[in-house]
């Protein structure tokens, strides 16, 4: 069941997305984060699902695996959508006691939930569609201009990679110690949410062990393949900035102008 | 020629009273397959990772290639000539795709990025696993886990192979796997090749057996010549092979076939004489 969680994973394939620059894609991922908080009405959000749609298909990964991913948030969405729901004063529709829905709750919440989805979604184009490895030596790239005053640029991708690294191994690890434990007869989902949350130590307490046993042979692991830090380092893959990646610039900013352009479209909050 | 000399080796752990190892004399020679045997404790797994500075002798001295492991300037070139292979793949493995985990070590040696693609496409290939390079680790078996583990070593281009209980956390088929990987380097590639190991059946395949308990040296020879001195083996409670035991077993029964045959095939052929 913890397997299911796809955010922060590769799907390999060959397309344009793909190959772009990883800083270009980190990048365009801010700006569109702050978009996406930049849209007003819901002909933005039709846009989008269109734009989405289309990135699904051109970066080849199944629209399936893209709402995958969106599951293990469920319940945080879920939980957004009813607090903007009862939460908001306005035209009250329907009233029980302190709970109310009025039109503009109806509207928040759907937004919100909207722009959950969407945010996750297109963040996880770019762990999708970007190795880990790629990603993080973009974000060490970018980091790089800020490491004279103290950043530790190399030292935050190199610790990346490695909790990207060990993401599908500690889940898989989690589900051992979790049937282990039933085994012996741990009641992991009975009782009410104290005693649950107590449930989870036995399964914490082996996880963290375990994590930190990890830790140290990785680093001797590492240090035995001459790991001395980033200094003189070289990589296999350097980045390159390229026509294709202009290409996509472009793209994107037609996309975004057009996106903000629907927000004069009647206006709805 | 030799690629690695104990003298004297001393080694204890901070935390520990008992000496790992004391007053060690081992020499490796260059191009040889050495298995060396031991029980859990017995002190091999330190030795590993004295080979390569990893751990610093506490009295005594290792020489990789005639560098001093104490000799800190020479540490990146110890480590690049002494490549180390660990008992679980999964905490070796630093990268989320195969390729990228191989290029590893040739990065951190400064190598440029051409020569680094080649270096990985080639150590991929020599371990089988270059169809693999795009997947990440959590899709494979622990046998080609450990198959690109090793290649993230050969990448290093090393003289010396250093193998601590690599087939440990395997199942028979990635055993099988693994341990015709390093014969293939040994054989093909004239890597030398140590491989640290309690399975009798994996030893049986060196050219030189070195079997350590309590810190020293108890049996050094060829596999015939350590497989011969079943009796001490069993005293130390290792085990020889099965069809070792029973050639043993029969010759001391009083048939007239070798009390000291390594493979099935061997066997057979002096069965079939006598029966």
């Amino acid at each position: 069941m913890l397997k299911d969680i796809t955010i922060g994973q590769y799907y390999p394939s060959e397309s344009v997305v793909h190959k772009l620059d990883p800083r270009l894609k980190i990048i365009l991922t801010l700006v569109y984060i702050v978009a996406i908080f930049l849209i007003r009405n819901f002909w933005g959000f039709l846009l989008l699902a269109v734009l989405s749609i289309l990135l699904c298909k051109v970066s080849k990964i199944p629209v399936g695996f893209l709402l995958k991913g969106l599951k293990p948030l469920a319940v945080l969405m879920v939980i957004t959508a009813l607090l903007n729901l009862f939460m908001t004063d306005g035209k009250i529709l329907w009233q029980l006691g302190f709970l109310k829905i009025t039109q503009e709750g109806i509207i928040l919440s759907a937004f919100m939930l909207l722009r959950i989805l969407f945010l996750v979604m297109g963040t996880s184009f770019l762990t999708y569609t970007t190795t880990p490895i790629t990603l993080t030596s973009g974000i060490e790239s970018l980091l790089k201009p800020f490491s004279k005053i103290g950043v530790p640029s190399h030292e935050i991708a190199m610790m990346m990679s490695i909790a990207l690294r060990f993401i599908p191994t500690l889940i898989e690890e989690t589900d051992k110690i979790m049937a282990a434990q039933k085994a012996r007869g741990a009641a992991l989902s009975e009782g009410n949410l104290i005693q649950r949350a107590k449930s989870l130590i036995p399964i914490l307490i082996p996880l963290f062990v375990s994590a930190f046993r990890r830790a140290d042979e990785l680093a001797i692991a590492m240090e035995s393949r001459c790991y001395h830090g980033g200094d003189d380092r070289t990589k296999m893959k350097e980045l390159k900035y390229g026509k294709r990646d202009t290409i996509a610039l472009f793209v994107f900013a037609i996309c975004l102008t057009g996106m903000l352009m629907l927000n004069l479209l009647g206006a709805s909050l | 020629m030799d690629i690695i000399t104990t003298e004297k080796l001393t080694f204890q752990y901070e935390d520990s009273h008992r000496k790992v190892l004391e007053n060690f004399d081992l020499t490796i020679e260059k191009g040889k397959f050495t298995a060396l045997l031991g029980h859990n404790g017995s002190g091999k797994s330190s030795l590993a990772k004295l080979f390569n500075g990893i751990l610093l002798p506490e009295g005594g001295k290792v020489y990789v290639s005639g560098m001093d492991t104490q000799n800190e300037q020479l540490l990146l070139d110890i480590r690049k000539c002494c490549g180390l292979v660990f008992q679980n793949p999964d905490n070796q493995l630093i990268a989320s795709i195969i390729e990228d985990d191989v290029a590893f070590a040739p990065e951190n040696l400064g190598i440029p990025s051409e020569e680094i693609r080649q270096r990985v496409d080639d150590a991929l290939k020599c371990v089988g696993m270059y169809e693999y390079r795009m997947r990440s680790p959590h899709h494979l078996s622990g046998g080609q886990k450990q198959r690109v583990a090793i290649a993230g070593i050969v990448a290093m281009r090393p003289s010396v192979i250093v193998l601590d209980e690599p087939t440990a956390m395997l199942d028979p088929k990635g055993r099988k796997e693994v341990v015709e990987t390093i014969q293939r380097l040994n054989r093909d590639y004239g890597i030398t090749a140590i491989l640290i190991t309690h399975n009798m059946d994996e030893a049986a395949l060196a050219d030189r057996i070195v079997v350590i308990e309590k810190g020293k040296i108890l049996l050094d020879g060829t596999p015939k010549e350590i497989f011969s001195e079943y009796e001490i083996l069993k005293a130390t409670g290792l085990d020889v092979p099965q069809i070792t035991a029973l050639s043993y077993e029969l010759h001391k029964a009083g048939f007239p076939i070798d009390s000291c045959i390594l493979s099935v095939e061997e066997f057979v052929e002096q069965i079939t004489k006598v029966l």
